[in-house]
């Protein structure tokens, strides 16, 4: 299919619409036609793994036609080993959300289907535009639905914390425009693979490093612009949870490889320090305050945090395993191997898919506790493994997952990034690797308190187990936790090749003169 | 014989004006006469005239005269902004006569007077003298005056027309003097004629001090007529005094005009200053947009956060010219076009939500809008997100073409400030969406609007949808305007 990337993107953009014609009224005929609009899309991404060349980094499944004549920009869609996980990733975890509000969602279903189909297009639209330009129409895009579902669909204190986390993003990525116009004017050119081999002086490389440094780190998020996060996570429904953990948060991993290494490569190498420190505050300083949270989402949501703090930091760690030497060869510094270097940026890959599933499972955990008491506080249980046994399996497979078990997909990605971190400094490692046991402490000390122990709390004894629709979709991300835990060789593999070309390109001197 | 014969060939050229007035003066002398049932024809009939005079402006296209020994001009940029003007003017008296019907407003001069604005807007694109320029924009000016004042019985309107017309009037004056000034030292009032003297090298240092004196007043009494800060201060108290219907019509389409007053007076008369004005421009474009964005922030009346959004919008269309080249021009011509689509998107908005007995203009009147009418809170929320330069829509375009020319000519700091006001702005839009979609109705929302005004907003919100997925062919074309 020539168009595969077009139709993943405009499917479920143009079938959300539809959905939201059917109307609130008939809820029943939304629910499924929206999922079957999502399985459908998801068999299709399917396709792009399928029919993907593992050997070549050069982008696949390529569509251009000419957009904006004006400014040269072209709807310009492809996929590499970097995207292709993501958007896969992205077509699994829609199919989740929407069968998790079948029943919970009770007001505006419609509208509420429609909102997660639309963006499920959107991001699928901001992981595969070659072209700058229609990548950053997606990226803010992609605000709009998320800023209803928070807004609409959420908690007590949701116009707080959708407005907030609106104009968070958004403050993050103007600066990010304004560097792609920049940048525009010195290569009358938007194609992100023309910004790629664009001659930049360590100056010109700095602004733009923080200007898109601003947006991803918004968005990742990174110590100290975090905190839109906690207040998002806390307030939205659980499918809003779950997409902006498991997707959105994938975004502005996948600015750093996209954007941030290879068109601003000296700089990236020139503040990696300051890019290191941030993500090992992350890991641990956020680890320690996820550890006295009160509220399981926000427990959650502290915890994504602090795993997606190892993303950045096996990315930029990088830069301390190697270097170029003048004749174009790759050299490693004091005596790392070249497969650290790897190991850091794919075990940063690894990690983001990684959390996209073990975050989703944890939100789907605590939401199916919500739907039946609507409390988050961890207080109000106790003991609920006396009443749901089977959930309770779940969850704590899950929780060991978020804790870092061996043979969980949550062990290899930190596992890799570890490695790769030691061969750069044994301090890192040590730090990212405290981890292990802070992230064990504060998933378990919750699982202890929610599903074990006495039952303090009558309502407790009378919680009905999860149903097959809950037991479905834990059982599928059950599986794909263990699969990538044990198997995640086809992933690596998908990416292996753009990770070579990725690192190339990030550790060539772009500064004219030196080149 | 022989120059009278040449007149009348000239005559080709001012069609569109000759035709609207005289249309003016047979519907007003049909509305004197007509039976009372027959009296709602007035409209229909203002419509026609309008729709007729909008093509007889596009048969002009490609067309170029200068006429009327020198004082009116035909380029393809005067004849594009009359299609524009008929074009919005449409639309503005569609949204128009719901308002002006459930409110008793209704007199058929509202038409007339709005026609004879209109008919000043277009003798101003065309202005090639500054006598001309000069009347046309007070012919615009007092029918917009009187326009205010239909709503003679309401106090706030009548507030709202007096302070329009007295600081409209002392506009008009600062403007009157800077032309003396230029008229004094070139002994001309053709365009033409004060651009090759403006170009002499050998220019004394005084010629040049009392251009550069006329330059300064003649940028007041544009920046008047934009609502540009610090000259802003009748926006916000108009806009709101006015009844919405005249509000809808003040701020968009004479936007148009006064800046084909700027492109007369300063790109074709004065361009050998362009570094004088452009200057001024870019203190005028900040503080525009940074006032804008504040002020707007606290504002209850959904009508006064509209006038400061447009003091902001203005600055924008202010930096598009900073820029000194043509391109810059272009992108400064395409925001004023997405800005009235949005603006007319906007309080037509506002009057479906008007019904008998009942003045929707708090931004709380919009409370829980999506759930009773879901298609029109959406319409509004496009227009909010595009007022704020989100993507897909089309306000973002306009931002972004501005945004590239102003970079492209080094202006990178002017774009950082514009940008961080353009997200604190993305907050009082944000308010309108937050207002419609998370907040429940305290009050039963009833929309009694016509077929024609529903059809028609639902065509403009989709425009701003669909031309955001399309906009290539709207900026190459006005970028060829220049």
């Amino acid at each position: 299919m020539d168009s595969l990337l077009s139709i993943l993107i405009w499917l479920p953009i143009i079938g959300g619409s539809s959905v939201l014609l059917i109307g609130n009224e008939r809820s029943l005929i939304a629910k499924w036609i929206s999922v079957g609009i999502s399985i459908l899309v998801f068999i299709l991404s399917i396709n792009l793994f399928l029919d993907f060349d593992t050997s070549t980094s050069a982008m696949q499944f390529v569509e251009k036609t000419s957009w904006i004549s004006q400014f040269n920009i072209f709807y310009h869609l492809g996929v590499d080993g970097i995207s292709m996980p993501l958007i896969i990733l992205t077509t699994f975890s829609t199919i989740l959300v929407i069968i998790a509000g079948w029943e919970v969602i009770q007001n505006r279903v419609a509208d509420y289907m429609a909102a997660f189909l639309i963006m499920e297009g959107i991001i699928i639209g901001v992981f595969s535009a070659m072209d700058s330009m229609l990548y950053y129409v997606f990226w803010e895009a992609a605000l709009i639905p998320m800023l209803l579902i928070i807004g609409v669909w959420g908690g007590q204190n949701r116009v707080y914390a959708a407005i907030k986390f609106f104009l968070y993003t958004f403050l993050g990525s103007v600066f990010m425009l304004v560097s792609l116009i920049y940048m525009y004017n010195l290569g009358d050119s938007f194609a992100i693979s023309d910004m790629h081999s664009l001659p930049l002086t360590l100056a010109q490389q700095s602004w733009i490093f923080w200007a898109f440094f601003l947006a991803f780190a918004v968005k990742v998020p990174m110590f100290p612009v975090h905190t839109w996060l906690p207040d998002a996570h806390v307030q939205a429904p659980t499918g809003g949870s779950v997409i902006l953990a498991a997707i959105m948060l994938k975004m502005g991993g996948y600015g750093f490889f996209r954007f941030s290494l290879p068109i601003t490569p000296d700089a990236s190498s020139y503040f990696a320090f300051v890019v290191i420190v941030l993500s090992l505050i992350a890991i641990v300083y956020i680890g320690f305050v996820a550890l006295v949270q009160k509220d399981m989402k926000k427990l959650i949501a502290y915890s994504s945090i602090s795993h997606m703090g190892f993303v950045t930091l096996g990315v930029f760690a990088l830069f301390s395993i190697m270097k170029m030497d003048s004749s174009g060869e790759l050299l490693s510094i004091a005596g790392a191997s070249i497969e650290s270097a790897y190991l850091g940026l794919e075990g940063a890959m690894i990690q983001m898919v990684s959390h996209g599933f073990i975050s989703a499972a944890m939100f789907l955990v605590v939401g199916v506790l919500y739907d039946r008491l609507h409390s988050r506080e961890i207080s109000t249980y106790g003991g609920v493994v006396n009443s749901m046994p089977k959930f309770t399996g779940f969850a704590v497979l899950f929780a060991m997952a978020n804790a870092g078990l061996p043979g969980t997909s949550g062990f290899v990605g930190e596992f890799m990034v570890i490695l790769g971190a030691l061969q750069a400094n044994f301090w890192y490692a040590f730090l990212a690797a405290m981890t292990l046991i802070v992230g064990a402490a504060y998933t378990l000390w919750m699982v202890k308190r929610v599903f074990w122990g006495a039952v303090n709390n009558p309502e407790v004894s009378t919680l009905s187990d999860i149903n097959a629709r809950e037991f479905g979709i834990l059982a599928i991300l059950a599986a794909a936790v263990l699969w990538l835990g044990v198997y995640p060789q086809p992933v690596i593999e998908a990416m292996h090749v753009s990770i070579a070309n990725l690192l190339e390109q990030a550790l060539t001197t772009k500064i004219p003169g030196i080149l | 014989m022989m120059n009278f014969n040449f007149n009348i060939s000239e005559l080709i050229f001012v069609m569109p004006e000759l035709f609207l007035l005289a249309a003016i003066s047979s519907i007003l002398l049909f509305d004197l006469y007509i039976k009372e049932q027959f009296k709602k024809f007035t409209y229909h009939l203002s419509q026609l005239a309008l729709l007729i005079t909008g093509l007889l402006a596009f048969n002009l296209i490609g067309e170029s005269a200068t006429i009327f020994s020198g004082t009116f001009v035909l380029d393809t940029l005067g004849s594009t902004f009359k299609v524009f003007i008929a074009g919005f003017s449409i639309i503005a008296l569609v949204y128009s006569r719901h308002y002006l019907s459930v409110h008793g407003l209704l007199r058929n001069e509202y038409y007339i007077l709005a026609l004879m604005s209109i008919l000043g807007m277009l003798v101003m694109v065309s202005g090639h003298s500054l006598l001309t320029l000069y009347l046309g924009l007070e012919i615009m000016s007092l029918s917009l005056y009187a326009l205010i004042a239909t709503a003679r019985d309401r106090a706030f309107a009548i507030e709202a027309a007096l302070k329009y017309f007295v600081l409209g009037a002392i506009a008009s004056g600062l403007l009157l003097y800077g032309m003396s000034m230029i008229y004094g030292i070139t002994g001309n009032l053709d365009i033409a004629q004060i651009a090759s003297f403006a170009s002499l090298v050998t220019l004394e240092p005084q010629e040049t001090l009392i251009l550069n004196f006329g330059l300064v007043f003649l940028v007041i009494g544009v920046a008047f007529k934009l609502g540009a800060v610090p000259f802003h201060m009748w926006v916000p108290d108009v806009y709101q005094g006015s009844p919405t219907s005249v509000t809808m019509f003040l701020s968009t389409v004479p936007k148009i005009a006064a800046v084909a007053l700027l492109v007369r007076l300063l790109i074709d008369g004065l361009s050998d200053f362009q570094h004088y004005w452009a200057d001024l421009f870019m203190i005028l474009a900040v503080l525009s947009i940074a006032v804008g964005s504040l002020v707007a922030l606290t504002q209850v009346n959904i009508k006064r956060m509209l006038a400061y959004s447009t003091i902001s919008h203005i600055g924008f269309v202010l930096l598009g010219f900073v820029t000194g080249v043509l391109e810059g021009y272009g992108s400064a011509i395409f925001y004023v076009f997405v800005y009235i689509l949005m603006s007319l998107a906007a309080f037509g908005s506002i009057i479906v939500l008007n019904r008998s007995g009942f003045e929707a203009d708090q931004i709380s009147d919009f409370r829980g809008l999506s759930k009773h009418s879901p298609w029109f809170a959406l319409i509004m929320l496009a227009v909010m997100l595009s007022m704020a330069g989100v993507p897909p829509f089309i306000g973002f375009y306009s931002k972004l073409f501005i945004l590239q020319q102003v970079v492209s000519e080094g202006y990178v700091i002017l774009a950082v400030i514009a940008v961080i006001f353009a997200v604190i702005s993305a907050y009082y839009y944000l308010q309108i969406i937050k207002t419609m979609y998370f907040d429940d109705a305290d009050k039963e929302i009833v929309i009694s609007a016509p077929l024609d005004l529903k059809a028609v907003l639902s065509i403009n919100g989709a425009l701003i949808l669909i031309i955001g997925l399309i906009p290539s062919y709207w900026m190459n074309l006005s970028v060829s305007l220049f």
